[in-house]
């Protein structure tokens, strides 16, 4: 119980309560089923996004290119779907899911064959996929009607009540949660971000767990472009600019150690609904829109000094001091 | 940063010749490619060698060039600061705020440079004073300082400055050359001394090397990191008051992007994401290979957004060849 207690998810589960609970006071109905339903749907394809962070994370490196390589990906199938509207939406899928991939593999491939560190490499994709948006549609968008009915329902129909995407999501968490607990390509992703040099000593190849991190991010990016896409029913070289640094705050409110090694599943998840519940609570209690900016900023800023504090007891911190001394 | 070498290093038993490690620097290498882009675009567009077009060409790298002076050094010292271009948007949007005051061109400016130190000073306190790490707490500032900037604007503008504060961004000092561009070289000069001709630049560089000897061996470590959040801040102050002065306006989404540009800058400038190694000689260049990559392309009407792929394969391939250069040397040994 009392270590229950001690656990950074079970005080964020509270916080999002308690944020919930605040909202229906103001607003009554809040706490109501389809609002609940829509703060899953707002924060779904985050937390798909946070979990392909949060691997990379653990390695001690950072992939700043998920949102491009979203919007990429996202702009292939779209424009597949326009102009091939006979290709089956599962098909679309799988090319979205493997161009990221791809994309992934890239930056997984400076990465751990040149020693280049992440966070120059993935800078740089980020801007480079983005731009390659742009050539591939010839600066046009892919506007609402150009889509087929299929595509756009595939993220949309209800099963047991809730929308497709809310199932996707689900599907993803429950597979990483055995990929991180009960794989041993999971337990190397902790073991090179605690300490790759004992990682080493332990037979994990630390480039090619760290270029597996990276196809991970990619693949799960890649996914996120149909879902994007299919669930705002635009395409265009501006989809989810800027969504890489949200991706990040996701994972740190979530207590995903930047310095790698420390953070889980489950971490990842409430980060992402943190931001799911702030993003649909201020329109409710009639805040301006534009403070969103700002309380996702302090939010992100007070979860990295409380997961500081956090830190500094039990015996972690000692032998992080031991190693980098 | 976050990522911790383990591996043993390399220490000749004799330097190399002072002319041969100059000619094969990393400046050096940077200065070629300028030439070559350089001579590249005066053959792609009749309009590219005049004065007055290359004079322009400079507005639209001065302005990042300025932070990415302060964050080599930041970057040199093994902390990163991503919250630049808000400090930028939160200062115009306070010298805006000001202007709906009535505040003059003095005012105006001293309240965009205070802003920005005031801005790094916030980094710089949760960065040292609690000792969390900066590639988050200037995530969370960079949301933070633009959501306030977007609090107090919304989606209006702040419009209407005085005529007195059109120079800073618009004026020129003598015959083409504008007063950012002076100001730029004035500053590249300082910083230059700072980095390389004194004490505190010695401390920058140990700091980024090995923060722990640096601190037993009597460095305030925590006292000069936080000084360099500072000088990102008055840098990004500056920057905003030239850029709200040359675009006349302040909207929230001003300057948006720049940090990644700024740092890009400081990579391409040859100094180590990782800490301990660069040169200001190498950021300047790098900023005017980005001006002049950005200009060039603008001559021939491609579009900013495939600029941007140039920029990021520059980046990535500008830092990967001396590696595979390195490793087929290797090889063959």
């Amino acid at each position: 119980m009392k270590s229950l207690f001690r656990s950074r998810e079970i005080w964020l589960l509270l916080v999002i309560a308690a944020m919930i609970f605040a909202t229906d006071l103001r607003a009554p109905g809040f706490a109501s089923l389809p609002r609940l339903e829509d703060i899953l749907e707002d924060s779904s394809i985050l937390a798909i996004l946070a979990l392909g962070q949060m691997i990379v994370i653990l390695t001690r490196s950072i992939d700043l290119s998920m949102a491009s390589n979203l919007a990429l990906s996202g702009m292939i199938v779209a424009l597949i779907n326009q102009y091939y509207p006979g290709v089956p939406v599962p098909g679309l899928m799988a090319i979205a899911t493997l161009s990221g991939l791809l994309l992934g593999a890239f930056n997984g491939l400076f990465v751990w064959r040149l020693g280049i560190p992440a966070i120059v490499v993935t800078l740089g994709t980020l801007t480079i996929y983005r731009g390659v948006i742009f050539l591939i549609a010839g600066g046009q968008w892919v506007n609402a009607d150009a889509f087929t009915p299929d595509f756009v329902a595939l993220t949309r129909i209800e099963m047991l009540g809730l929308p497709l995407l809310i199932w996707y999501a689900v599907a993803i968490i429950a597979a990483f949660y055995v990929l991180m607990t009960r794989t041993s390509l999971g337990r190397a992703f902790y073991a090179i971000g605690v300490n790759p040099t004992a990682a080493v000593y332990a037979g994990i190849n630390v480039g090619k767990t760290t270029f597996w991190a990276f196809c991970l991010s990619g693949l799960l990016s890649g996914f996120c472009g149909y879902l994007w896409v299919s669930r705002y029913v635009i395409g265009s070289v501006e989809v989810a600019k800027g969504y890489e640094l949200t991706i990040v705050a996701a994972c740190v409110i979530g207590g995903i150690s930047i310095s790698g090694g420390v953070g889980n599943v489950a971490g990842a998840v409430l980060g992402s609904l943190f931001l799911g519940v702030i993003n649909v609570a201020l329109p409710v209690i009639n805040i301006s829109p534009f403070w969103q900016m700002a309380i996702s900023g302090a939010a992100i800023i007070l979860a990295v000094v409380l997961n500081s504090r956090g830190e500094k007891r039990g015996a972690r911190l000692i032998l992080k001091n031991a190693e980098s001394a | 940063m976050t990522e911790i070498s383990h591996e043993t290093r390399f220490i000749p038993d004799r330097l190399e010749k002072p002319w041969r490690s100059a000619f094969f620097s990393w400046p050096t290498l940077l200065l070629a490619v300028g030439v070559i882009l350089f001579i590249v675009n005066s053959f792609a567009s009749p309009y590219f060698l005049s004065p007055w077009s290359l004079s322009d060409a400079t507005f639209n790298f001065t302005e990042k060039a300025l932070i990415a002076l302060a964050m080599a050094l930041l970057i040199i010292a093994g902390e990163i600061d991503l919250s630049v271009a808000s400090i930028i948007a939160l200062a115009s949007t306070m010298m805006g705020l000001a202007l709906q005051y009535g505040v003059d061109t003095p005012g105006l400016v001293s309240i965009g440079i205070v802003t920005g130190i005031v801005c790094g000073m916030f980094n710089g306190f949760l960065v040292t004073g609690l000792g969390l790490p900066s590639i988050v707490v200037t995530i969370g500032t960079m949301s933070f300082f633009r959501g306030i900037s977007y609090i107090i604007l919304g989606d209006q503008a702040f419009k209407g400055y005085p005529e007195s504060f059109a120079f800073f961004g618009q004026g020129y000092v003598w015959w083409v050359f504008s007063f950012e561009f002076v100001l730029f070289l004035v500053f590249a000069l300082l910083y230059y001394v700072l980095l390389h001709r004194t004490n505190f630049g010695r401390h920058v560089f140990a700091i980024g090397n090995n923060p722990v000897a640096a601190q037993f061996s009597g460095i305030r470590v925590q006292r000069v990191k936080f000084l360099l959040f500072c000088l990102t801040g008055i840098m990004s102050g500056i920057a905003a008051v030239l850029l709200t002065s040359r675009l006349a306006s302040t909207r929230p989404s001003i300057a948006v992007g720049w940090e990644l540009e700024a740092v890009t800058m400081v990579v391409l400038g040859g100094v180590s994401i990782l800490g301990g190694a660069g040169t200001i000689q190498g950021v300047v260049i790098a900023a005017f290979i980005m001006g002049l990559v950005t200009f060039g392309l603008g001559l021939l009407n491609v579009p900013g957004i495939v600029m941007s792929i140039f920029i990021g394969a520059l980046l990535i391939f500008v830092i990967a060849l001396p590696i595979v250069y390195r490793k087929i040397k290797e090889r063959r040994a």
